[in-house]
Parts: C-alpha cells; sequence; structure tokens
C-alpha cells in the first residue's frame, strides 16, 4: 500500500508528473505560486486545501487548458503547453462537479467523448460496454442522463476515463457533494484504478476521506504547498507522533505509570479513569501490561490513526499565516 | 511557443454530434414552422398576383421571390427578416450553454483544441440553416412549378442558387455574432437578448436613423430642395450608413440578382444612364458583378466576427 517514495520533499523515482516552480499569476495575484512536485507512477496523491487554494488551477496546467504563468511541468514526459493534445490523450480528467448533455443517454454521452478520443466504432462500442459495467451503470446506459443522480454522474465520469484507458486519472473534488454510501462506492472505485497500476491524482477538501486512500498528499495553502508527503510522516513532522492511544482503565498511578513507556511523549487525562497517551510508536502492549501492573482493571484500549485534520489544523495553528491570499 | 497537433482534430465529430442536435431539437422544429408559414403567406401573394399578369415577363421564377402584394413582403423581404432569428436562435447558447451544463471543461479534456468545438459548432449551425433554406428554395422553384406551370430557364436557376449562397453567408454572420455574444456572456438569457437587440435595432431603427444622421453628417444643399431633387451628398451617405448593416448588404444584393433589370445600387446620374437601354435585363455575371461587393461584405463581417469569438474562446478560463 505504501509507495516506495517516503521522502518527505516530494522527490520520485520515475514521475509522471513534475512541476518545477509553478506558476499562475491573474494580474498581480499568484493563485498558484511556484509549486514543486513529483508524482510517482501507480501512486494515489492528493491536492488538499480548503477552496481557492489553487487546487483547480494546478489540474488545469497540468492538461494544457489555462496557461502556465512561470514555471514548467511535464506529463508522463510531454509539456501540456505545447503538446496538450498528447497529454489529454493519455489523461483522464474529471472535473469538479462533472456535467454531461443531459438529453442524451449514458452510453451517447461516452460515445461522444470516445468519438473525440479517436476510437474505433467497433472499440468504442466494445469499451464503452466494459467501462459502465465495471462503474455499476450498465442497467441504465441507454437512460438519458437527466435522470442520473450526483452519485451516478460522477460514477459516468469515471467511465469516460476508464474508457479513455487513460494512464493518470486526474479526479478533481470527486467525493464532494456524494451521501456517504456513494462517497464509499467511489472510493472503491478509485481504489479498483489505482490497484490497476494507474496513477491517480485526486484534489479534495475532505481530509478524512483523502487520508484513506492517499499514498502522498500535498497540502495547498494561498496557492503553495505547504505540506508534502506520507500521512504518518507529516503527523510525526506536525504532531511529533504517530500516534495516539487510548486506555480506560482504573487503578492507582496509572498516568504516571503510562507515562514511563518508552515512546510516549504526553498523556493527557480525559476522565476519572481515561487516559490519551500520544507515542511515537503503537505503545498498546506496554500500555495493557502497565495497567495490569499496577493491578486496574482494563476496560478499554484504542488507537487512533493520525488524524489529517488533526495535522492540517494543528499546523495552521502553530505557524498562522499573515499573509493569507484570498485566491480566486 | 507554437502548439502541436493539428487544430482541426475532433472537428467532424463535433460537427456532427452538433448537427444531430440542432436537427432534432424542438427549437429548430418552431423556427423552420415559423419561416416555412411565413414564407408560404409571401408565395401565395406572389403567385396570386403573378397569375393575373403573367403577359410576358421572362423572369416569371424570380418574380416569386421578390414580388409583394399588400400587406404581406416579398418572399426575400421575409427571409431577410427571419434569417437572423434563425441565425440567432441556433447560436445564442453555443458556448455559454456547455459552461453552464458544465460540459465544457471535460469536452476539452479529450485530445482535441478549443478551435474544433468553436469551428464544429459554428459548421453545423451553419449546415442547419443551409439545409433549410435550400429546403425552402425547392419549395419555391416547385410552387413555382406547380402553380404557374412554366419551367425554370437556366439562368432564373442559376440566380436563385447565388440567392441561396448569399443568404447562407447572411445567415452566417448573425450566427458569428450570436456565437461571439454566447461567448461574452455566461448566461444564455443575456446573450439572446442582446444580440436580438442588435437584430431589431439593424433591422428596424437603422432604416430609420440612417437618413436621420446623412442629414447630420451632410446636410442636403438647399438649391437641390428648391429644384426638388435629393442632395446626391446626402443620399450617398444615407446608402453607406445604412450598408453598415448586414440586412441592407443582404437586401441590396438580391435586388441585383433576382431582378435582372437592376442596372446599379447606388444613385446614379442621368448622364451615366446615356445609351443603356432602360428595362432590359443584364446579363447574369453583370448581375452578379453588382452584387459582389455586398457579398464580400457578407462574408468578410462572417470572418471578421467569428475571429473575434475564436479570440475571446481561447482566452477564456474553462472553469465554471
Amino acid at each position: 500500500m505504501r509507495n516506495q517514495s517516503t521522502d518527505s520533499r516530494g522527490t520520485a523515482p520515475d514521475p509522471v508528473i513534475a512541476a518545477r516552480g509553478l506558476t499562475r499569476r491573474y494580474g498581480a495575484t499568484a493563485v498558484v505560486d511556484g509549486i514543486d512536485f513529483d508524482i510517482a507512477r501507480g501512486e494515489v496523491f492528493g491536492l488538499l486545501g480548503p477552496n481557492g487554494a489553487g487546487k483547480t488551477t494546478t489540474i488545469l496546467m497540468m492538461l494544457g487548458l489555462t496557461e502556465i504563468s512561470s514555471g514548467e511541468v511535464s506529463v508522463l514526459g510531454f509539456n501540456p503547453a505545447r503538446e496538450p493534445l498528447k497529454v489529454k490523450q493519455r489523461v483522464g480528467y474529471l472535473p469538479d462537479a462533472v456535467g454531461f448533455y443531459d438529453h442524451l443517454t449514458a452510453a451517447e454521452n461516452l460515445a461522444y467523448t470516445a468519438k473525440l478520443m479517436g476510437l474505433a466504432r467497433a472499440e468504442r462500442a466494445r469499451r464503452i460496454e466494459a467501462a459502465l459495467a465495471r462503474v455499476g451503470l450498465a442497467e441504465v446506459a441507454s437512460k438519458r442522463v437527466a435522470t442520473f443522480s450526483r452519485g451516478m454522474r460522477q460514477r459516468l465520469g469515471l467511465a469516460e476515463i476508464i474508457v479513455k484507458r487513460a494512464e493518470i486519472a486526474i479526479l478533481d473534488e470527486p467525493t464532494s457533494g456524494l451521501d456517504p454510501q456513494a462517497t464509499q462506492e467511489f472510493l472503491g472505485l478509485i481504489g479498483e484504478l489505482k490497484a490497476e497500476g494507474i496513477t491517480v491524482l485526486l484534489s479534495s477538501h475532505m481530509l478524512d476521506q483523502v487520508q484513506r486512500i492517499c499514498d502522498r498528499v500535498a497540502l495547498f495553502q494561498g496557492g503553495r504547498i505547504v505540506l508534502m508527503g506520507a500521512v504518518p510522516e507529516l503527523a510525526v513532522k506536525v504532531l511529533g507522533a504517530g500516534f495516539v492511544v487510548e486506555v480506560e482503565a482504573d487503578g492507582l498511578g496509572i498516568a504516571r505509570r503510562l507515562a514511563m513507556i518508552p515512546g510516549v511523549i504526553q498523556v493527557d487525562t480525559l476522565g476519572v479513569d481515561r487516559f490519551r497517551m500520544t507515542a511515537e510508536r503503537d505503545v498498546r502492549p506496554d500500555a495493557a501490561r502497565a495497567v495490569v501492573t499496577v493491578g486496574g482493571d482494563l476496560r478499554r484500549l484504542s488507537i487512533d490513526e493520525p488524524s489529517l485534520e488533526a495535522i492540517y489544523a494543528r499546523h495552521f495553528q502553530i505557524r498562522p499565516r499573515g499573509d493569507v491570499r484570498h485566491a480566486a | 511557443m507554437r502548439r502541436e497537433g493539428s487544430p482541426f482534430r475532433g472537428l467532424s465529430t463535433v460537427f456532427v454530434k452538433e448537427l444531430a442536435d440542432h436537427l432534432s431539437s424542438i427549437r429548430m422544429l418552431m423556427l423552420e414552422l415559423l419561416i416555412v408559414f411565413t414564407a408560404l403567406a409571401a408565395l401565395y401573394g406572389a403567385i396570386s398576383s403573378l397569375r393575373q399578369n403573367t403577359a410576358e415577363d421572362p423572369f416569371l421564377l424570380l418574380r416569386l421571390f421578390t414580388i409583394d402584394k399588400a400587406p404581406l413582403p416579398s418572399f426575400v423581404a421575409i427571409l431577410g427578416f427571419l434569417i437572423p432569428l434563425m441565425a440567432i436562435g441556433l447560436g445564442f447558447d453555443a458556448i455559454n450553454s456547455e459552461h453552464n451544463r458544465r460540459t465544457l471543461s471535460r469536452i476539452l479534456a479529450q485530445p482535441i483544441y478549443r478551435d474544433a468545438l468553436l469551428m464544429g459548432k459554428f459548421l453545423a449551425a451553419l449546415a442547419t440553416i443551409g439545409i433549410s433554406l435550400a429546403a425552402l428554395w425547392l419549395l419555391v422553384i416547385g410552387l413555382g412549378l406547380i402553380f404557374l406551370g412554366v419551367p425554370p430557364g437556366g439562368e432564373e436557376i442559376a440566380r436563385s442558387l447565388v440567392f441561396l449562397v448569399v443568404a447562407i453567408f447572411y445567415a452566417g454572420v448573425w450566427l458569428s455574432l450570436a456565437m461571439l455574444l454566447s461567448i461574452v456572456f455566461r448566461s444564455p438569457a443575456t446573450a439572446a437578448l442582446v444580440s436580438l437587440g442588435i437584430w431589431l435595432f439593424l433591422a428596424v431603427l437603422w432604416p430609420m436613423l440612417a437618413p436621420a444622421l446623412a442629414q447630420a453628417i451632410a446636410p442636403a444643399d438647399p438649391r437641390y430642395a428648391l429644384l426638388g431633387l435629393n442632395d446626391p451628398a446626402t443620399a450617398i451617405w444615407t446608402q453607406e450608413l445604412l450598408r453598415l448593416s448586414p440586412n441592407d448588404l443582404f437586401g441590396e444584393a438580391m435586388l441585383a440578382v433576382l431582378s435582372p433589370t437592376t442596372r446599379t445600387l447606388g444613385p446614379v446620374f442621368l448622364d451615366q444612364l446615356r445609351g443603356a437601354v432602360m428595362g432590359s435585363p443584364l446579363p447574369f455575371g453583370e448581375s452578379v458583378m453588382i452584387a459582389w461587393p455586398q457579398t464580400v461584405g457578407l462574408i468578410a463581417g462572417t470572418i471578421v466576427l467569428f475571429a473575434f469569438g475564436y479570440v475571446l474562446f481561447q482566452r477564456q478560463e474553462v472553469r465554471a
């Protein structure tokens, strides 16, 4: 699951997307301000940040759909500003709140884009049928898109990327506006793409969802990447620890005892018999032993994965930025 | 920095899709019904007045296009009025509806340039209008055969074909304008209102305003007025101003082509007419030469407006 590239600066072997000093200015304001990143083949990379932080603009520059003010980006070795057709032939894009021609059916909508991709008739029909089956829309293939829900539209957009047999799938806010079940289904489909070796780049402001599927993330703020790397690394870097263990037990001097365990950084007392330990490693076995040693009753022992939300909140709490830009 | 790849990739796909959309749309059906019924009314008037004096007109078929019987205007005048409506109807939401449906970024993420999308939409709408006008043209000829019973001559067919071509370019001007406005305004309603406003201004108000403006620019010499004549300077200004409107260009070109006796479209002095056999028709080539500047004006208008739209569309942000 974890990618081979664990360098927090984001250099990866065999990058399929490499950006250097990528900048987009509108007049005097820089919406994307000199960002650098590398994305390795086959990884799921998340662009995270609040709305207007420059995520979509970065994506559009990668597709050659908006001008690059300075810096450069290479996608599969092509320059999107000069060779957009070659890039767009190999990269699938699911825009934020994707739209379809309502008066056409699902299959007709895909047929139109498949024709634009330059697929021959027989190949087109075969791929469309397979893609619709894969995203679970085979039964409504001949229904007009006007009747589709938001979740079905998103899946139809994903089917388009599957029809294209894209090497890179770029998904802009793929789960915003979906109900929990549709979100789960969609995240499952993204997981399938990854299993096939497709590089997935997704942008989102829903941190917890992204955390589950991303190998690495880049946090955007005011057009800059302020944090980049795998979530556990970021947790260690920002929170100072990667694991939070909660213990519910009674017994004399448990808190002191827990604090003595090697690797534990901090112990907070949440209630009479509830404690939260922040640690560099999984200290559950040691905590259990400590409770037993003092003769206490261990009622609950749980571990929290480091949450991206906590990382995000902590990062901006520690280093509040005075010059928060209002990006377009 | 040059971009690589053909700008025409995907053009035929966009063209076919848009053409299918237009031909099957209710909007198109309504526009066609409107045009066919008004044109039929005009033709009925023309046929009934022609049947009363079929004497020895060598261009009977062409008279079908140009003759009017009060209160109905002639067939050509009706088309001059309705073709812009049809072109605006097909073009006013070309680009902004793609924005609003959020399909634009998805389509442009396919391996095509924006050129193909814009050009494909333009050509598809023009082809739609072309098909309707050709059908209308066949209708006129067919009705002429049935009710007048005189087979049309080769020159009549040639002249009416020139009418067809000029009418398509006339539609092109309005289509380019409507598409330009569909790029400028994000709301289709605004684009439609502005294009309809321009159409009404040029079709209805401009013919009234142009003479007044000409009077202001070149006031008539009172000596001409004493003689009961028009001042040629004022007349020329009036005509030049009128020609800013594509409706006027279309009307003049049609006058030259469909009324073979038309010798000139501007004011003439009597001495220029010396030696002319009044009332005799000009050869086909000469009539086309008279209509040529107006036709070029319409083609140029189409291209200039399309180019404006093209530049704006290339620079436009695709995100909604």
